[in-house]
């Protein structure tokens, strides 16, 4: 993301922040997970940001996207050039005001930046899980998720938020934990993702097994990577990301080289910037955790899970503030609509937003001030209401 | 008898005020276009009212939702397929009736998924509108018209008696009547002759109900 670089010294950012690790669920106690398997023990890495107060009211959780970690904002030295991944979002006098609120955001479990995955060793044969590791569920995360508030001793965090997968997560925590959380902010998602999500997924899987590299999952034994699938599963996904405009005005139809060449590798310029994409992707995110949580976002469906979307959010007690984006065709409004419907039924409090913005499903990474000025003010009123 | 509401601030119109007056305590309430939510606010403040507003614009969205107004980014003339029927006590359209495509359409809708429909408009036919296209022989402004014929969003332009015709018409009953003179208070005269001398006009209607006790 373009994000604008933050100097860690900046007053308005959180400076600089120190990851931390929370493991629970040690055997025989093991994470029971939504499947009827059983993990422990099981790490959840995560960051925190301004202060928890006396009587605990004031928590947010922020829930990350497919590719996102724990690190949403600050730095992590002096010398890191690259803030987290909502840093506008994060920060005091920003919509996430950490002179006022203390936020939460950990890896996903399944992840690879932190928290128990594909990726860790399995305690019982002191290699990696890979394939062993069970399938987790947008639930499982969640479930993890609430371990940690627990250890914090928070009884209602003050919201949820999160885009895209992590909106999936703020949902659940909705249906799941109705008397735990007082707001729910899901952007840019949905309760089910719709077929043709679902579709460039299983492409971009297909990329990843596809690859002989891929050792049957193996590959971390073999110390070798699925390098080329898990690049070409990161451009298609990449594609989906953003919009037919912002494509046009970022790469237009500008080439490379000629037409009298050859080159097929580097041909047009949108070309060369997804193949930078795919490249530094493998780099920080593991072939694995890519199969893993894809398949968590596509299974993720609260309608099938409840009989029905009305019948998922009847015992919701949260006050919802969704929003989505017009160029987003990924996780469409109408994805939104579904939800907003499906609470209106319920005669649950909702608030609804269609942000304008040309840059597709990745909008809700960028600075926009109508998505700032709407989760601050959401923020706010969940503060003087509770 | 509920003691009367003191004014809440001057944002908040007169017209507003007396369809506040027109809501019982508790009710759930859908505001469309409800603008800032100044209206819902007030009824969840002092009526202890469930309010739910529906506004197209992103500004007038964000202030809803930092006052705590629960808001839907809906466009009107979509109708309010989000709703099901009779989800609502009271639906209220203050003064947006004259800026929808369909308001035949729209105000079926609103007596479809609330019980009591109150719907307020300015009066075309009053007698400044009335004097103005008559004498000058041009389209009218005025403080409840202050558009002109080219960049006004009124694109139904209605009377009261085309109101109340209609409402017969499609058996539609009125509940009660409020005829507003200048200034937006009520009066003799704009009792009277309210086609006449009412610059806005509040409706309380039902849909499809025993005549209505006028």
């Amino acid at each position: 993301m373009e994000g604008k670089l933050n100097s860690h010294t900046e007053k308005n950012s959180v400076g600089i922040v120190r990851p931390q690790t929370y493991t629970f669920a040690h055997p025989p106690d093991a994470l029971i997970l939504e499947n009827g398997e059983r993990l422990g023990p099981v790490t959840l890495a995560y960051e925190t940001y301004g202060k928890l107060n006396r009587n605990k009211t004031n928590a947010i959780l922020i829930t990350h996207a497919l590719s996102g970690d724990a690190h949403v904002a600050g730095f992590h030295s002096k010398n890191d050039r690259k803030p987290g991944w909502w840093e506008f979002m994060v920060g005091p006098g920003k919509p996430f005001d950490t002179d006022d609120y203390f936020i939460i955001c950990s890896n996903v479990i399944g992840g690879c930046k932190g928290s128990t995955g594909p990726t860790s060793i399995n305690q019982k044969t002191g290699k990696p899980y890979n394939l062993d590791f069970p399938m987790i569920t947008i639930g499982d995360m969640v479930n993890a998720q609430r371990h940690l508030i627990d250890e914090f001793g928070i009884r209602r965090l003050l919201a949820v938020a999160g885009g895209s997968m992590g909106g999936q997560q703020a949902l659940q925590w909705a249906v799941a934990y109705p008397e735990r959380v007082a707001g729910i902010i899901p952007i840019a998602t949905t309760a089910r993702l719709n077929v043709q999500g679902i579709a460039f997924d299983v492409v971009g899987r297909q990329a990843i097994y596809g690859d002989p590299e891929w050792k049957n999952g193996h590959y971390l034994d073999d110390n070798t990577l699925p390098a080329e699938g898990l690049a070409v599963a990161r451009m298609l996904a990449h594609i989906t990301y953003l919009s037919e405009d912002s494509m046009r005005k970022k790469f237009g139809r500008k080439r490379k080289t000629g037409h009298e060449t050859v080159d097929f590798i580097a041909d047009f310029e949108v070309g060369s910037y997804l193949r930078y994409q795919g490249e530094s992707f493998i780099k920080r995110f593991d072939a694995n955790t890519y199969l893993y949580i894809t398949k968590a976002i596509n299974y993720f469906d609260l309608a099938e899970e409840h009989g029905s979307l009305e019948n998922a959010f009847r015992q919701v007690q949260s006050r919802f503030l969704i929003l989505s984006f017009t160029s987003d065709w990924l996780f469409n409004t109408a994805q939104s609509r579904e939800i907003v419907h499906a609470l209106n039924v319920n005669k649950k409090d909702v608030s609804f937003c269609e942000i304008t913005s040309s840059y597709g499903h990745d909008a809700f990474l960028l600075p926009n001030p109508i998505m700032e000025r709407l989760v601050a003010g959401f923020l706010k009123s969940l503060r003087k209401s509770s | 008898m509920n003691p009367k509401p003191k004014r809440l601030s001057d944002r908040i119109r007169l017209d507003l005020e007396i369809i506040a007056d027109l809501i019982e305590t508790g009710s759930r309430v859908l505001d469309l276009g409800c603008g800032e939510g100044d209206l819902l606010a007030k009824l969840m403040k002092e009526k202890a009212c469930n309010g739910q507003g529906i506004e197209i614009q992103d500004k007038n969205i964000c202030a809803c939702v930092e006052k705590g107004v629960p808001v839907i980014h809906a466009d009107l003339d979509e109708g309010l397929r989000e709703y099901p029927d009779n989800s609502f006590d009271y639906v209220i359209l203050s003064r947006t009736l004259q800026v929808v495509k369909r308001p035949d359409f729209i105000l079926k809708e609103m007596l479809r998924v609330g019980k009591i429909g109150i719907v307020s408009f300015p009066n075309f036919s009053a007698l400044t509108v009335r004097s103005q296209l008559f004498f000058k022989g041009q389209m009218p402004v005025t403080k409840n018209l202050p558009y002109q014929w080219f960049n006004t969003p009124n694109i139904h332009l209605l009377t009261i008696k085309d109101f109340n015709a209609f409402c017969s018409q499609e058996a539609i009953a009125v509940l009660k009547q409020i005829n507003l003179g200048t200034e937006r208070k009520k009066g003799v005269l704009p009792d009277l002759l309210p086609n006449l001398f009412a610059h806005l006009a509040i409706f309380k209607i039902q849909g499809n109900a025993e005549p209505g006790i006028q």
